[in-house]
C-alpha cells in the first residue's frame, strides 16, 4: 500500500462541505439494523476485527512488563484451541499501540513477528507542546524503530479555522514520520461539531495521513458511529477528488463484539471491501478484544464463556 | 460449506433469516378464516388465498365479504356504537392503552406475519411499522382521553367503515381505528385482498383485551367488498388507496350525508437544492422511493436536483444503490423485498417501459424472478414524459434538474398530486421558503418519510382530504353540534326578461358581475328579474373568467394575515359607513352581521394560528394553516347579504380567493358590494361574484380543475359533488341557518377554509454524543 502523498491545502473543498448532523445520526442509527450477521459470518467478521485492532496501552503507569504482555496478547489474540476449531491460523492483531518510550520493550516482544509497532507522537494526547518539540518527538519515535505514529492535531486550529497553520503543522509532522505511516489524530470529541470534523479530516489527508483517526481515548466523546460516518464520507470525497486512499481508525469507543460488527458494516456500505483489511482499517482498543475473545469461545463451543478463562492483554 | 478462513476474505454478509415459524404456526393453527364481527371470529364464507409475494406461497384463506357480510359487520358497530361513546373518556383511553401494549408484546410476531403477507422486509415492519402502530394507539389514548376537553361541542360520528391499502396493512389499520375509536366511533374495517392477515390478528387482539363487541369489526374482502361498505348504513367512509377508487367512491357517496375522508396517490417531489447535504440527501431517498419498495404513497418519487450538484449527487446516488441489497423479505439484512403481487409488478414495468419508450433512461431497476425488482431510477426525463407524471408505486424514482429556486417550486408543483414533498438545503432560509411554496400535506425538511401520531398526514390537491393524526386528525372523527338547520326557500327559476325592470326609483343602475375587481357585463348579454331591478344572468364562461381572475390574485395569501386584516376591517368600515343603502336592499339586521362577519374574520385573520407539535426529541414540527387557494361558495337562497359575507369572509380571511354565487332570488345587496370592496383595497380578483342559477352554475364551479374547496348551502348539493370529483375537492355543504345569527359565524368555518400543511424540520447542531439510543 503506498502512502498518501497528500495534495497542496486546497481550502475550496473545505467551503464546500455540508452536514446535516441530523441526517447523520439517523443513518448511523439505522445502519447496524440494516445488515445482521449469524454463525459463521459472524465469527469471521469478529476475527477480521481482530486482525484490525491496534491493541493499545497507553496509561501513566505502562511497563516494560505490561507492555510485553500486551504483545503476547497481540501474538497470540484469540485461544490456540479456539482457531484451531475454526481453522484459522496466523492470526494477529493489526499492532500494537503504545507511548515512545515503550516502543523498544514493544519491539523487543514482538520479535519477527511482523506485526507493526504503533507510537502516539507529538505531545499525546492534548498536543499543546511547542512544535519543535512534537516533531522531536516523532523523531524519537521513528528512531526507536516505530512502523506507525499515531500524531494528534492541534485543536485550536480547527476551532479557528486555522487550515494554514493546521496543514502546515501535519506537513511538517508528515515529513518527521519519514518512512512510517502516519495516523492523525482529530481528537473528534473536542471539535465538537461534524463540519468541523469532515474538514480536519480533509486537511489531514491533504497533508498526507495515511489514517485518520477518531480520538485519542481520552477525549470526553470517543469514537461515535456519527462521527465515523462522516470521516469514511471525507475519505471517499478525497479519494474521488485526488485518487489517493487513506485509511480509517476509530478509537476509544468499541468495547463490545457488537460494535465491532457495527463500524465493519459502516466501512463495507460506506467504503467497501478494502477498508475491511487492515492496511485501511483499525481499531483502536483494548477491552475490546476480551469481548471477541468471549463471542468465538461461544461460537466455537456453544458455552458462554467467563472472562477469567481467557489470557488477558 | 465455506470455512470461517474464506468468509474472512469474501466478507460476505450471509443469510439472516428471521424465525417464522411462531407466525406460521399460528396461521395453521387458525385454519382458514371468517370475518370479525361482534366481538368474535364468524364461521369461514367463501374463501380466497392470501399469498407470501417473496415465493409465491399461500399463507392462509380468508373469507371474500358479500354486502351480507357487511351488513352484519355494521349493524354490530351500530349496536355497539352508543355504549362505546358513552364510556368515559378515561376508560375509553384505558382500551387503546391496552391495545398499544398488546401490540407491543407481540411485536415479533406482527412483524413477522405482516413481511408474509406483503413482502416489506423485516427490518421495516419491525423497527419502523409495527413501533408506529403502538405509538398510533398510544398517542390516541390520550385523545380519548381529553376528548371532551379538548374538542367542546363536538360529537363522534357514528359507525365508520374504513377501507385501508396492502402497503402498510398494520400500520393503516392503526391510523383508521385509533382516532375512530377515540372519538367514541364504532368501526368496520376492511382491510386489502392482498394483505388481510395482521388485521385479523389484531381482531385477536381485540378480543384478548376485551374490547366491547362491535367497536371493532373486521371483514376481509376485495374490492366488491369495499364497494358494499361504501353503500352501507355508515356515518362516513375513510379510505387510502388508489386516486382512481377514491373519486369513484367520492362519486357514489355523493348526495348520501355521509362524511368522507381520502388519502390517495401522489407522485411527491424530492427537492435537492445546491447547498444540501448530498449524502444526506441521497439517504433521503434510500428512505423514499427505495423504502418498502416504493410501494409508498408519499414516496419522494420525482427527485428535482440543483443543476450545480446534479452530477455529484447521481454519482453518489447511483453508487448508494448500488450496495442495496434486494431479497428474501425476512433476511434481516434486506433492504428491498419483494413487490406485493405480480399484478403490481408488471403494472411498475409496464410505466418504466412507457417511460423508457417516451425517451428516458431507466438505471437499474431490473426485474428478477418472482415479485422482485431491482431498485432504479429514471433520467433525462421531462413533466411531459408518463413516468414523470404516474405514480410509479415501485422502486423506480425519477432524476431530473432544476436552475433556480423558483424552477425547483414549479417543477415541485406541476402534479396533480399534493401528499407529501421532502426538501433537502442546509440554509434555513431557502429550505423553509421552499417548504412554504410547495403544494403539499406534509413537507419534510432534510428528512423524509418521517411519521408520528401526533403529526398531521394527508393531501393536497388529487391526494385527497382529511387528515390523519394529531388534533386534525381526530377532528375528522368528530362532527360539529350542528346549527339550528332552518329549510332554505326554493330558488324560482331564472328567466331572462324580454321586458324592462320596471320603472326606475331615480338614475337607472346596472348591477353587473363583479369579477377581476371590474364590473362585467354577463357573457350571455341577458338578465333576470329580481326585487330591486334585474340580475345578470350569469353563465359558465362567466364562472370560467370569475375563475381565472381569482387564480391570478395570488398575491392575497402571500399578503399575509395582518394585511389581510386590515383590508377587512376597512371593508367593515366602509359597509357601515353605507349602512342605510345596504339596509334599504336588505335589512337592518342584515347589515349588522355583515359587518360583524368583517370585523369578526379581520380578528382571526391573523390569529387561526397553526401548532408545533410533539413528536419526537430533536424535530420541530409545525403544522401550519394554508388557504386552498380558488374556493367556490354557492350562497344561500336568503338573507341575501349575511349570508354571502358569512361565507365569503372567513374564506378570504384565511387567504383565499373567491368565485362567489350570490344569493339567487335577491342578489342586488351583493353585487352592490363591489363598490364597498373596491374602496376597501382589496386586491382585484379575491372577490368575485357571479349572480344567476345556482345550481348550473355550482355544477360549473365544482367541476372547475382551478378551484380547490367548494361550500354550499343548500341547492344540488350531490350535484356539486359529483362535479367535485374531477379535482377530488373537499364540499362542504353547512346548513341553512340563520345568518344573522351566533351560528353563523366561528372557527369551524376558519377549518373548512384551510387545509393543514405538517412540516418536519429535524435539528441539531451538534451529534447527541454518549447516552444516544444510536450507540
Amino acid at each position: 500500500m503506498t502512502l498518501n502523498p497528500g495534495t497542496d491545502l486546497r481550502s475550496d473543498a473545505l467551503s464546500e462541505i455540508r452536514i446535516n448532523t441530523p441526517a447523520v445520526e439517523r443513518r448511523a442509527a439505522t445502519l447496524p439494523a440494516r445488515r445482521s450477521l449469524k454463525r459463521d459470518h459472524q465469527a469471521a467478521w469478529l476475527l477480521n476485527a481482530v486482525r484490525c485492532i491496534d491493541l493499545t496501552t497507553l496509561a501513566g503507569d505502562d511497563t516494560p512488563d505490561r507492555v510485553a504482555r500486551l504483545c503476547a496478547k497481540a501474538r497470540q489474540p484469540i485461544a490456540p484451541e479456539l482457531l484451531e476449531a475454526m481453522g484459522v491460523s496466523g492470526l494477529t492483531t493489526g499492532a500494537v499501540c503504545v507511548y515512545p518510550t515503550m516502543i523498544a520493550p514493544a519491539k523487543r516482544a514482538l520479535g519477527n513477528s511482523g506485526i507493526p509497532v504503533a507510537s502516539v507522537a507529538t505531545g499525546f494526547p492534548a498536543g499543546l507542546m511547542p512544535l519543535n518539540l512534537r516533531l522531536a518527538e516523532v523523531l524519537y519515535a521513528v528512531e526507536h524503530g516505530a512502523d506507525e505514529i499515531d500524531i494528534v492535531i492541534t485543536r485550536a486550529h480547527v476551532l479557528r479555522g486555522e487550515w494554514t497553520a493546521l496543514y502546515d503543522e501535519l506537513r511538517a509532522m508528515r515529513e518527521a514520520c519519514g518512512s512510517a505511516k502516519m495516523k492523525a489524530i482529530l481528537a473528534t470529541g473536542d471539535l465538537k461539531s461534524l463540519e468541523n470534523v469532515a474538514r480536519a479530516s480533509h486537511v489531514a489527508m491533504q497533508a498526507g495521513a495515511d489514517w485518520i483517526k477518531t480520538s485519542t481515548g481520552k477525549e470526553a466523546v470517543n469514537a461515535t458511529l456519527p462521527v465515523s460516518l462522516v470521516m469514511c464520507r471525507a475519505i471517499r470525497d478525497y479519494r474521488d477528488q485526488t485518487g489517493h486512499v487513506v485509511g480509517f481508525k476509530p478509537a476509544g469507543g468499541l468495547r463490545t463484539a457488537k460494535d465491532a460488527l457495527n463500524w465493519q458494516v459502516l466501512m463495507a456500505e460506506e467504503l467497501g471491501r478494502d477498508w475491511l483489511r487492515p492496511e485501511l482499517f483499525r481499531i483502536g482498543a483494548s477491552s475490546l478484544l476480551g469481548d471477541i475473545e468471549r463471542q468465538i469461545s461461544h461460537y466455537v463451543t456453544g458455552r458462554y464463556a467467563a472472562a477469567h478463562r481467557q489470557a488477558i492483554a | 460449506m465455506t470455512s470461517v478462513s474464506d468468509l474472512m476474505e469474501t466478507m460476505e454478509y450471509g443469510p439472516s433469516a428471521e424465525d417464522s415459524s411462531a407466525a406460521r404456526d399460528w396461521l395453521a393453527r387458525r385454519g382458514a378464516f371468517g370475518h370479525f364481527i361482534g366481538g368474535t371470529f364468524a364461521e369461514p364464507g367463501t374463501l380466497f388465498d392470501t399469498r407470501d409475494p417473496a415465493t409465491g406461497h399461500v399463507l392462509a384463506q380468508v373469507t371474500r365479504g358479500t354486502a351480507d357480510d357487511v351488513a352484519a359487520a355494521v349493524a354490530a358497530a351500530r349496536q355497539a356504537q352508543p355504549g362505546w361513546a358513552a364510556l368515559s373518556g378515561t376508560k375509553r383511553a384505558q382500551y387503546l392503552y391496552a391495545l398499544a401494549r398488546h401490540v407491543q408484546k407481540r411485536e415479533r410476531f406482527l412483524s413477522v406475519l405482516e413481511t408474509l403477507d406483503n413482502g416489506k422486509p423485516i427490518r421495516e415492519s419491525r423497527d419502523i411499522d409495527v413501533p408506529l402502530v403502538a405509538r398510533h394507539f398510544y398517542h390516541h389514548a390520550g385523545w380519548a382521553e381529553l376528548r371532551d376537553s379538548a374538542f367542546p361541542g363536538h360529537a363522534p360520528l357514528g359507525v365508520c367503515g374504513q377501507i385501508i391499502p396492502w402497503n402498510f396493512p398494520l400500520l393503516m389499520l392503526a391510523w383508521k381505528i385509533a382516532p375512530a375509536l377515540a372519538a367514541g366511533n364504532t368501526v368496520v374495517l376492511k382491510p386489502a385482498e392482498y394483505t388481510p392477515l395482521t388485521a385479523l390478528a389484531f381482531a385477536e387482539i381485540c378480543q384478548e383485551i376485551g374490547l366491547p363487541s362491535g367497536v371493532v369489526n373486521v371483514v376481509t374482502g376485495d374490492g366488491d367488498t369495499g364497494a358494499a361498505l361504501v353503500m352501507a348504513d355508515v356515518d362516513k367512509i375513510a379510505f387510502t388507496g388508489s386516486t382512481e377508487v377514491g373519486r369513484a367512491i367520492a362519486g357514489q357517496l355523493a348526495g348520501t350525508g355521509k362524511r368522507l375522508t381520502l388519502e390517495l396517490g401522489g407522485k411527491s417531489p424530492f427537492v435537492v437544492m445546491p447547498d444540501a447535504d448530498l449524502d444526506a440527501a441521497v439517504e433521503g431517498v434510500v428512505d423514499s422511493i427505495w423504502f418498502n419498495g416504493g410501494q409508498v404513497c408519499c414516496a419522494g418519487s420525482r427527485i428535482l436536483v440543483a443543476e450545480a450538484v446534479a452530477d455529484r449527487f447521481e454519482a453518489l446516488l447511483s453508487a448508494r444503490m448500488a450496495r442495496l441489497r434486494v431479497g428474501s423479505p425476512l433476511d434481516k439484512s434486506t433492504d428491498v423485498g419483494a413487490i406485493v403481487d405480480p399484478i403490481q409488478k408488471d403494472r411498475i414495468l409496464s410505466i418504466c417501459k412507457a417511460a423508457t419508450d417516451a425517451g428516458a433512461e431507466l438505471v437499474g431497476g431490473a426485474a428478477g424472478d418472482g415479485c422482485f425488482i431491482a431498485p432504479g431510477y429514471l433520467r433525462n426525463i421531462g413533466p411531459a414524459n408518463p413516468g414523470f407524471e404516474q405514480e410509479i408505486f415501485g422502486p423506480i424514482a425519477t432524476l431530473s434538474t432544476f436552475r433556480t429556486a423558483d424552477e425547483a417550486v414549479e417543477l415541485a408543483n406541476n402534479t396533480r398530486y399534493g401528499l407529501a414533498a421532502s426538501v433537502w438545503s442546509e440554509s434555513a432560509a431557502v429550505a423553509t421558503d421552499i417548504a412554504a411554496k410547495v403544494k403539499a400535506g406534509v413537507v419534510w425538511i432534510n428528512c423524509a418519510n418521517l411519521f408520528d401520531g401526533a403529526a398531521p398526514f394527508g393531501g393536497y390537491r388529487e391526494s385527497g382530504f382529511g387528515r390523519e393524526g394529531g388534533r386534525a386528525g381526530m377532528l375528522d372523527y368528530l362532527s360539529e353540534i350542528p346549527a339550528e338547520a332552518i329549510t332554505e326557500p326554493v330558488p324560482a327559476t331564472p328567466v331572462a326578461t324580454t321586458t324592462g325592470s320596471g320603472r326606475p326609483v331615480g338614475l337607472d343602475r346596472t348591477a353587473k358581475l363583479y369579477i377581476g375587481g371590474a364590473q362585467k357585463r354577463p357573457d350571455g348579454g341577458a338578465s333576470y328579474a329580481v326585487p330591486g331591478g334585474l340580475a345578470p344572468l350569469g353563465n359558465r364562461k362567466d364562472i370560467r373568467n370569475a375563475v381565472e381572475a381569482a387564480a391570478k390574485a395570488g398575491k392575497w395569501a402571500a399578503m399575509g394575515g395582518p394585511a389581510r386584516a386590515q383590508v377587512l376591517y376597512y371593508i367593515a368600515e366602509n359597509l357601515s359607513a353605507r349602512a342605510d343603502e345596504f339596509a334599504a336592499r336588505t335589512s337592518p339586521a342584515e347589515v349588522d352581521a355583515a359587518i360583524a362577519r368583517a370585523f369578526h374574520y379581520a380578528a382571526w385573520a391573523d390569529k387561526f394560528d397553526g401548532a408545533n407539535v410533539q413528536a419526537r426529541p430533536g424535530h420541530l414540527l409545525n403544522v401550519v394553516h394554508e388557504p386552498f387557494g380558488v374556493m367556490g361558495i354557492a350562497c344561500p337562497n336568503a338573507q341575501p347579504l349575511a349570508g354571502f359575507m358569512s361565507l365569503v369572509m372567513p374564506a378570504i380571511a384565511m387567504g383565499n380567493r373567491v368565485v362567489a354565487i350570490a344569493a339567487q332570488d335577491d342578489p342586488l345587496a351583493v353585487t352592490d358590494l363591489y363598490q364597498v370592496f373596491d374602496t376597501s383595497d382589496l386586491p382585484g380578483g379575491v372577490v368575485n361574484i357571479v349572480t344567476g342559477p345556482r345550481d348550473d352554475l355550482a355544477k360549473v364551479l365544482a367541476a372547475h380543475d382551478e378551484v380547490a374547496a367548494m361550500w354550499m348551502v343548500g341547492g344540488d348539493l350531490a350535484g356539486a359533488k359529483k362535479a367535485a370529483g374531477g379535482n377530488l375537492k373537499p364540499v362542504w355543504a353547512p346548513d341553512h341557518r340563520d345568518w344573522c345569527g351566533p351560528q353563523a359565524q366561528g372557527e369551524v368555518f376558519l377549518r373548512h377554509a384551510t387545509q393543514t400543511k405538517t412540516i418536519w424540520l429535524p435539528y441539531g447542531a451538534l451529534p447527541e454524543g454518549t447516552g444516544s439510543a444510536a450507540y
